[in-house]
């Protein structure tokens, strides 16, 4: 080793270095060299869990966000639509009877049309059943109408439901209740055990932070006790640790959270390539445009700033506890 | 300034390692602590810098009671204190100018104020050529001067120094022990911790004597 050679910052800690307190002194010549040293092999191995925990966290993260925002979509589709079935009655016209049932749905508050289905549509509806090439005018099947709900709040499907029954013979309404119901309660659960598992994800990477960051701190322990035998402060030694800590765990879990959403826009700008694919509409009808959204690159963002807080407290923390046990 | 009554310390449940101590270091004395290894040397030198607190008896630093004295209040009384340690405990990664102002830097001192104060004492000490290098290229000697200087930087009111002359060759060792008289003369108290015979038959001075955690005194 020889007389310190004068070596610049790099572009991150040059992009930190504008938001954290600066080294320099007032007069603008370079201050000594950092208490800690910024750059250890314990700093560098920290830093590389934290930015593995960090993408790991971004990751559960977005996937919650992904399945929260495809199961609300999911709702939001199927509320919107109803169906009104028109079974066949002996001596009475169905077709009559379906075309009455979509007038008076038609004229309900809040439904933006409705409309019987085509034998053709029925057809095809049967077609994994029964075959192609069907003639369902011969058959007594049911008679569908599609009712679209321009606000599904607004719509009383209670006295709808009892219109119909009054007025048209064998109609019965399917508001697909049940199946929203169910539906709803697995996306609610699948969002609660996403929400665990980020829950779980974050438990970890705090522990992992925290291991790290006191096995990183094991090296600077004669750092500490220097400056507590040449009579620095308690708050001075924490002070120090702490702005080294800090920016290192900012680093990692930028770093970290960045992976996580070049990797979400990266699948987002494929999937969005894919969208007219067979395999492309599969994963679009369970996640939409796989987009994670704003929300998810925030919550990213707020990851990565809470690990580098976490690690500078811990820092903090081992610094005072390390100063007690050599008092 | 400092004195001890009756002092006794023991880690944990174990038997005591120092017994009825009393003693005083007068302002602007020279002493050399001594006795064989395992006598109790360096926990007595943990005493005398505020690392420890006796299980029973008084010790007063500066007129502060030590086991009462608020735990905020110990830097300040640790700064008119100065230590020079047997493994140096030199920052690698700092200069030798940085390391000995170590403890004006703590202070939340600009460098502007003390850099004159500190290249003069590291001329003083034989080190003003050595003022940027880092302690890894440093001999055993310069550093053990750069340790003393950081004890000195502060210009504490009494300085311990922990086998200064443990790692240095004799002609080394001579000068080192001249430089302690020499602060002495200046009005710093000085103890020596030392096993050295040699060193302590070259100038006549209060010894301390350490056996079995008990302490003997020579005027």
């Amino acid at each position: 080793m020889s007389d310190r050679a004068i070596k610049g910052p790099g572009l991150f800690s040059r992009m930190i270095g504008a938001i954290l307190p600066s080294r320099r002194s007032r007069s603008g010549t370079p201050v000594s060299a950092p208490i800690v040293p910024a750059q250890s092999i314990a700093g560098k191995s920290l830093m590389i869990v934290i930015a593995i925990m960090s993408f790991l966290a971004c990751l559960t993260l977005g996937a919650v966000t992904l399945v929260r925002d495809a199961s609300l979509g999911w709702q939001a589709d199927i509320v919107r639509e109803i169906t009104i079935q028109v079974r066949p009655v002996d001596d009475i016209d169905t077709n009559a009877e379906a075309q009455k049932a979509a007038t008076i749905a038609a004229s309900m508050p809040g439904v933006a049309q409705a409309r019987v289905l085509e034998d053709w549509e029925n057809a095809k509806l049967l077609e994994p059943w029964l075959g192609s090439g069907l003639d369902v005018s011969d058959l007594p099947i049911p008679h569908l109408i599609v009712v679209e709900l321009a606000d599904p709040d607004a719509v009383d499907l209670i006295a709808l439901a009892s219109r119909l029954d009054k007025e048209v013979k064998g109609a019965s309404l399917d508001d697909h209740r049940n199946w929203t119901d169910r539906l709803k309660t697995m996306a609610n659960a699948t969002v609660i055990i996403g929400v665990s598992i980020l829950g779980l994800v974050f438990v970890a990477t705090v522990l992992s932070v925290v291991f790290a960051t006191r096995g990183a701190m094991a090296s600077n322990r004669d750092i500490v006790s220097v400056l507590h035998y040449v009579g620095a402060e308690a708050n001075f030694i924490a002070r120090e640790f702490q702005r080294h800590f800090l920016f290192l765990g900012l680093k990692g879990g930028l770093l970290g959270a960045s992976g996580a959403a070049v990797l979400f826009a990266v699948l987002s700008f494929f999937i969005g390539r894919s969208i007219a694919t067979p395999e492309g509409d599969q994963v679009s009808a369970l996640f939409g445009r796989f987009a994670i959204g704003p929300t998810g690159y925030l919550g990213a963002l707020v990851i990565a700033l809470l690990i580098g807080v976490m690690t500078a407290i811990t820092s903090r923390l081992t610094v005072y506890r390390h100063l007690a046990s050599i008092e | 300034m400092i004195r001890f009554e009756n002092v006794g310390l023991r880690y944990g449940m174990g038997a005591e390692v120092l017994r009825d101590l009393s003693f005083q270091i007068a302002p602007k004395s020279f002493q050399f602590l001594t006795g064989p290894s395992g006598a109790g040397k360096s926990t007595l030198l943990r005493l005398l810098c505020l690392s420890l607190k006796p299980t029973r008896g008084l010790i007063t630093v500066f007129d502060r009671d030590v086991v009462t004295l608020p735990k905020e209040d110990l830097p300040s009384l640790r700064r008119r204190v100065g230590v020079v340690f047997q493994d140096f405990r030199l920052l690698d990664h700092l200069t030798t100018f940085e390391n000995v102002a170590l403890p004006l830097r703590v202070l939340g001192r600009e460098e502007s104020s003390y850099r004159a104060d500190v290249i003069e004492l590291l001329k003083w000490v034989g080190l003003g050529d050595r003022v940027q290098a880092l302690p890894p290229i440093l001999s055993g000697g310069e550093k053990q001067r750069a340790a003393i200087a950081r004890a000195l930087i502060g210009q504490p009111e009494i300085l311990l120094a922990d086998e200064p002359t443990g790692n240095v060759d004799p002609p080394l060792a001579k000068r080192l022990l001249r430089l302690f008289v020499e602060l002495n003369r200046l009005g710093t108290s000085v103890v020596i911790a030392t096993h050295d015979i040699g060193l302590m038959n070259q100038f006549d001075a209060r010894r301390l004597v350490l056996h079995e955690g008990r302490l003997s005194i020579y005027e």
